[in-house]
């Protein structure tokens, strides 16, 4: 199926989106559509119906042109129909402070990739339910995959992290361990 | 050191200093840490064809707690910096660190925002091995080299400055 099939089918489901089918080398084999920002979440859905069948989200990554362009990201999905041994890219031209609405709602594995851009890009999703960074340290400043980051940052080591535990539930897990070691002894 | 041959059983006489630091470098063991492809070869050093065994530091263990030595095999990400940090605050003195590979060292090729450019901004090293990784030949060299300093240090040295 080509892209512009696909546009075809799926039209009606996503009423006053524009979906721009885009030339690519690998069209035969991974057709790619521009999808509007704010119709994302509608064409997966649509993409799910029977007769397409992309269930199974393969990926999520972006991809940052500044300065070159004035839509600065593009958001990168790949999705995948097992039944049908067919792949789609949906591309989403999107700035760092506008609004994309999370796909873990409809592909619950869409939820780390989505963490890794906004760690790593800063583009912050609505609706995802842990929002927080997954690769940097959690205390990181800025997000290193952007064009404008110094890739050679000079900065000291953090060389000391706070326990995960409090004392109090520290101690609580000792007892417990020696409870369950003294309970284990042959009578 | 001298043979003293007067009595029934011959006796070696030595300084406390020297049997103790032969001790010491004699039973290196390193703590199990390694970070990325520099490893694998620790861990050939460790394989019976170099055979670290030959120079007693071949008992890789588990905890921190039982190793004198950590062998610091590949580029230490900032985010691992304070794990590390912490394998090496429980290991028991006295302790010793080689910092293996140009990435340990130096940051190596990984000049950026996520690789600390040399471990020794975390913990104090005592031996640096180049290479990118470094061959076996050249990891038993720098324990060699560990086993040198060790046995021209003496007991009465205060420990080594430790960085925050």
């Amino acid at each position: 199926m080509t892209a512009d099939q696909i546009i075809a089918a799926i039209a009606p489901a996503v009423p006053g989106a524009t979906l721009v089918a885009l030339a690519s080398a690998d069209a035969a084999v991974t057709p790619t559509i521009v999808v509007p920002r704010e119709h994302l979440v509608a064409t997966c859905k649509a993409l799910q119906a029977p007769g397409l069948e992309f269930v199974a989200f393969s990926d999520v990554t972006a991809v940052d042109f500044h300065p070159n362009r004035a839509t600065r990201f593009d958001l990168v999905y790949h999705l995948v129909s097992p039944h049908r041994r067919a792949r789609i890219r949906l591309k989403v031209q999107i700035n760092a402070q506008e609004a994309i609405e999370t796909l873990s709602t409809l592909f619950p594995g869409a939820g780390w990739p989505e963490r890794e851009i906004y760690d790593l890009f800063g583009i912050v999703f609505d609706g995802h339910a842990d929002m927080r960074r997954l690769m940097m340290p959690e205390d990181w400043e800025g997000h290193p995959l952007r064009k404008d980051y110094p890739v050679q940052l000079r900065k000291d080591a953090q060389t000391y992290m706070p326990l995960q535990v409090t004392e109090e539930e520290f101690k609580a897990n000792m007892e417990r361990d020696r409870f369950q070691r003294g309970s284990a002894k042959p009578r | 050191m001298g043979l003293e041959t007067d009595y029934e059983i011959p006796i070696l006489t030595t300084s406390a200093e020297f049997f103790i630091q032969w001790a010491r470098r004699s039973a290196i063991w390193p703590v199990s840490f390694g970070l990325a492809c520099c490893a694998i070869e620790m861990m050939a050093t460790g394989a019976s064809r170099y055979d670290m065994a030959r120079f007693g530091a071949e008992v890789f263990r588990g905890s921190p707690r039982q190793s004198d030595l950590m062998i610091i095999a590949g580029r230490l990400s900032r985010k691992m910096a304070p794990a590390m940090r912490r394998v090496y605050d429980q290991m028991p003195e006295p302790k010793w660190v080689i910092s293996m590979g140009a990435c340990a060292s130096c940051g190596g090729v990984f000049d950026n925002y996520a690789i600390v450019q040399g471990a020794d901004q975390v913990v104090p090293v005592d031996v640096f091995i180049p290479g990118c990784p470094p061959r076996p030949e050249a990891l038993i060299y720098g324990i060699v080299q560990l086993q040198k300093k060790i046995s021209a240090s003496r007991l009465d040295q205060t420990p080594k400055a430790r960085i925050a």
